[in-house]
């Protein structure tokens, strides 16, 4: 079966952002990037499933700008068949995303479509969720285990109190959490051969779908700075500032 | 202009997440209206109808909704909600399941984890792992949100007397089914609501030794929590991780314990009111955000703390 995967081009973890000083969004100009730690972990699930001889053809795909073809040569050198670039200029909304994979689902016709449950920039959490409402197909949320079987993912979720399994019929969508996999490193022949690997550029034109959303930002600003605190000398002095001074206990 | 509000519950209790996501909805203004979507949630409904400031609970009770299927429950309140101007849930693992899916159905862009409430269409949200807050304004006719629990403080849980209904509406879209859940079993307060958490990290070295943060979350009454660190070492279940992709929390103090404090883990406890960080390492960035810090080993100062409490 085929297995499409979603990756986003974010920045890299590690990195603190800055708030630029006109509030218009957060500096992203010469900051390092990388591709989404999420889908890092969901590239390397789709790669596992074909190791296993369950998954025939991994597709890559990323809805962003030109500079994403980067993450999608990353993905291939770790093991993904062959990439799709939808192209687009500006910061779209995950309803405009999961309408753009909507359409590559359409086109590809895959079994299983894997992405991360979250993207470490705008923290949404909505991306598989929404594309599961457009298809129509079973969503397992916050991924730990997948298990295929025949026409059905037995999917183990991470859930508030502990975990869930959910069975779902395929085709579905799956999102990663942190603990699906240890992701692999891209090796220099795998990186060389991944750039000859095909990989094709669409826009949302192409594909007939809008980009037009129902919200806009308004302003982004910092955080409340927190107050720059004491370093106490023994238990004691600490037990005794919680007590007397911020009375928490 | 009404506002429905998606009721969490466990095992026939109302959760206390839904509290603070009808506070959310009473900043927005308007009828709010909870919806109880589950199997046998008589009780559910009962809790939800006294709650302060509900003036109508919706009863879907049906088996489809049990475990909240969001391929069943969607379809369910997109149905119900074209009377609304606002669909808000509480941003737990099953608003963030489900509210998307209904997002999308409902052709709107739904807006993730809000903090505030600036105007009935205009919120406040975290970015980057909380390093920026956006303040997002949405032009959908149906806004469709979830609330970030610890922005708001909850509503009282009696006082009100809301009419029950029940909704017929059954969707069954027979695409999931529940196979199973291991719950993690715990005397000590929820996580995510509790007063005062201490947490390990790394620095715990292993997961017997959490046990000097278990006598001394006992003696505060306090819920233990993690780093990822401590996760990934399996020292700890996940369900205990606080961050960006953990838990979410804001307690009255928050005692970091063997925690390096990368933003990632600063993302799910920087709101805390009081943060005491205990460390060895007097560079590490969590005595940055800490109100009191003791560089010590842990291991020789969490018992003498306890020990003082």
């Amino acid at each position: 079966m085929k297995v499409l995967v979603a990756v986003k081009r974010v920045v890299d973890y590690n990195v603190k952002v800055r708030v630029k000083a006109d509030n218009s969004g957060v500096d992203l100009a010469n900051v390092k990037m990388s591709m989404n730690p999420f889908c890092e972990i969901a590239v390397e699930e789709a790669v596992r499933l074909k190791e296993k001889g369950l998954a025939s053809e991994v597709i890559a795909v990323s809805v962003g700008p030109t500079a994403a073809q980067e993450q999608l040569r990353t993905a291939l050198a770790l093991g993904a068949d062959r990439a799709i670039l939808v192209e687009c200029g500006e910061d779209l909304s995950s309803l405009a995303i999961a309408k753009a994979l909507k359409a590559v689902v359409d086109k590809e016709q895959p079994q299983l479509v894997i992405l991360g449950k979250q993207a470490i920039d705008s923290d949404n959490n909505q991306t598989g969720q929404m594309l599961a409402a457009l298809t129509g197909y079973a969503q397992g949320t916050f991924a730990s285990k997948v298990e295929l079987a025949g026409d059905t993912a037995n999917v183990t979720r991470e859930i508030d109190g502990g975990l869930q399994t959910v069975a779902l019929k395929l085709p579905a969508i799956v999102t990663t959490d942190l603990r699906l996999n240890e992701p692999r490193y891209a090796t220099l022949p795998n990186i060389m051969k991944a750039k000859k690997k095909p990989l094709e550029v669409l826009t949302p034109a192409d594909l007939g779908v809008s980009t037009a959303s129902t919200y806009s930002t308004v302003k982004v600003e910092a955080p409340a700075a927190r107050s720059a605190g004491v370093k106490v000398a023994s238990v004691a002095e600490l037990v005794d500032k919680l007590k007397n001074e911020a009375k928490v206990i | 202009m009404a506002i429905l509000v998606i009721a969490e519950h466990e095992n026939g209790a109302l959760a206390g997440a839904t509290l603070n996501t009808v506070a959310a909805a009473q900043k927005i203004g308007g009828d709010i209206h909870v919806l109880v979507a589950g199997q046998s949630v008589d009780s559910v409904a009962e809790a939800a109808a006294k709650v302060a400031g509900v003036a109508k609970v919706l009863k879907a009770d049906n088996a489809a909704y049990a475990h909240l299927l969001p391929e069943n429950v969607a379809p369910l309140v997109v149905e119900l909600a074209s009377g609304y101007s606002h669909v808000l849930a509480p941003a737990t693992t099953n608003g963030k399941n489900y509210l998307p899916r209904v997002a999308a159905l409902l052709d709107v862009d739904q807006i993730s984890e809000i903090i505030a409430v600036e105007a009935p269409d205009t919120f406040k949200r975290p970015i980057y792992a909380g390093n920026a807050i956006a303040t997002v304004k949405s032009n959908a006719a149906v806004k469709v949100i979830s609330v970030r629990t610890t922005g708001f403080d909850p509503v009282a849980a009696e006082g009100g007397s809301a009419t029950v209904e029940a909704v017929a509406a059954a969707h069954d879209a027979g695409l999931s089914s529940f196979v199973g859940e291991e719950l993690a079993k715990s005397d000590r307060p929820e996580l995510a609501g509790a007063k005062i958490v201490v947490s390990g990290g790394r620095g715990m070295q292993n997961g017997d030794n959490f046990k000097h943060l278990y006598a001394l979350a006992d003696k505060l009454g306090a819920a233990v929590g993690a780093s990822r660190a401590a996760v990934d070492a399996g020292f700890v279940p996940n369900d205990m991780q606080v961050g960006q992709t953990g838990k979410i929390v804001a307690p009255q103090l928050y005692i970091a314990v063997g925690i390096s404090g990368a933003i990632q883990h600063l993302a799910g406890m920087k709101d805390s009111k009081v943060i005491v960080a205990i460390n060895k390492d007097e560079e590490a960035p969590i005595f940055q955000v800490a109100d009191y810090g003791l560089v010590a080993d842990l291991f020789e100062a969490v018992p003498e703390l306890e020990k003082l409490v």
